[in-house]
């Protein structure tokens, strides 16, 4: 994967798969500590003992149109190879939890990328799921949250034009406002 | 700061507008691949562009929707299309830029893009 946004698209629609109904997702950029670390945390069906063990393996997928799963070990190759660490933690009933901490300044990190596609794909093509997204730098930091979304619009879809062109909005311009020129 | 009045004023105009929708089976369905397959290869902006391109035109009668992996992954990005009463298109290896002339032609036109299809062989 080219930008640790991708990863995240793809490591998110896991969660969407496993029925998650809130999807918490957290970019968070430290420089006194000089670490990138993005949770992906889902209320969703969860792994068993057995599943979890075997699931940074790319030979171990649940799908069948094919016999391996990329997704969680490109995910933590990219953490690791960045000099960071990354973490799964899950429970059968009550959902995952995805930590990847990558080195900030590591030469060997791939950019962030487009996060605000990456999150808009994820909120106008996944209705049934809400999603709260924060995203930060040290003390700076935006949030959005589908449900309060969902509330002031009542019915009306995220894929309406005039909705979705405002999330788009929403999020690169606040992320503008949070990065202050620094480009993660 | 972007801020939710500005959604308010959205919904305020939207409401009344939204009309009713037509029945899944009387819709095309534009279906792209979104798996670690098709993300890896650029699935993200090629399922950007046609929903884009669908909303903005308010393009009635279709619905662009992503699925998991298709089983093609060396052809991926793949972009199907299912239309009511006709065979599946299959789209390989593309682009938004190959994305936005299937749109245009296909979508829009009527006419497969053969250039961009999936070699018979193998569909």
């Amino acid at each position: 994967m080219p930008e640790i946004s991708l990863n995240i698209l793809d490591v998110a629609e896991n969660s969407v798969k496993a029925k998650a109904s809130l999807i918490c997702i957290e970019v968070k950029a430290d420089t006194k500590a000089d670490t990138l670390t993005v949770i992906i945390k889902d209320d969703g069906c969860g792994m068993s003992p057995e599943q979890l063990s075997r699931v940074e393996d790319p030979f171990f997928t649940t799908r069948t149109t094919r016999k391996v799963g990329l997704g969680v070990p490109f995910f933590k190759l990219a953490a690791l190879q960045s000099g960071g660490s990354f973490d799964i933690s899950s429970a059968e009933g009550k959902g995952t939890t995805v930590t990847a901490v990558f080195g900030l300044s590591n030469i060997d990190r791939m950019p962030l990328g487009d996060m605000t596609s990456t999150i808009h794909t994820l909120v106008t093509f996944n209705e049934k799921n809400d999603f709260l997204y924060t995203y930060s730098i040290d003390d700076r930091s935006f949030t959005l949250d589908t449900r309060e979304f969902r509330e002031i619009l009542g019915g009306v879809s995220f894929t309406e034009p005039d909705v979705s062109a405002y999330i788009k909005d929403y999020l690169s311009e606040n992320e503008k406002e949070v990065n202050q020129g620094l480009i993660i | 700061m972007k801020t939710l009045e500005e959604l308010k004023a959205i919904r305020d105009k939207m409401q009344g507008q939204v009309g009713l929708r037509a029945e899944d089976s009387d819709q095309t369905r534009v279906v792209v691949g979104m798996a670690t397959c098709g993300i890896a290869s650029g699935a993200r902006p090629v399922l950007t562009t046609l929903s884009d391109l669908v909303q903005e035109n308010k393009l009635e009668g279709v619905f662009v929707t992503q699925t998991g992996c298709i089983g093609l992954c060396q052809y991926e990005p793949i972009v199907e299309i299912f239309a009511p009463g006709k065979e599946k298109v299959t789209y390989v290896k593309m682009t938004p830029e190959k994305a936005k002339e299937v749109y245009d032609k296909h979508l829009v036109g009527g006419q497969i893009v053969t250039e961009y299809t999936l070699p018979k062989k193998l569909g």
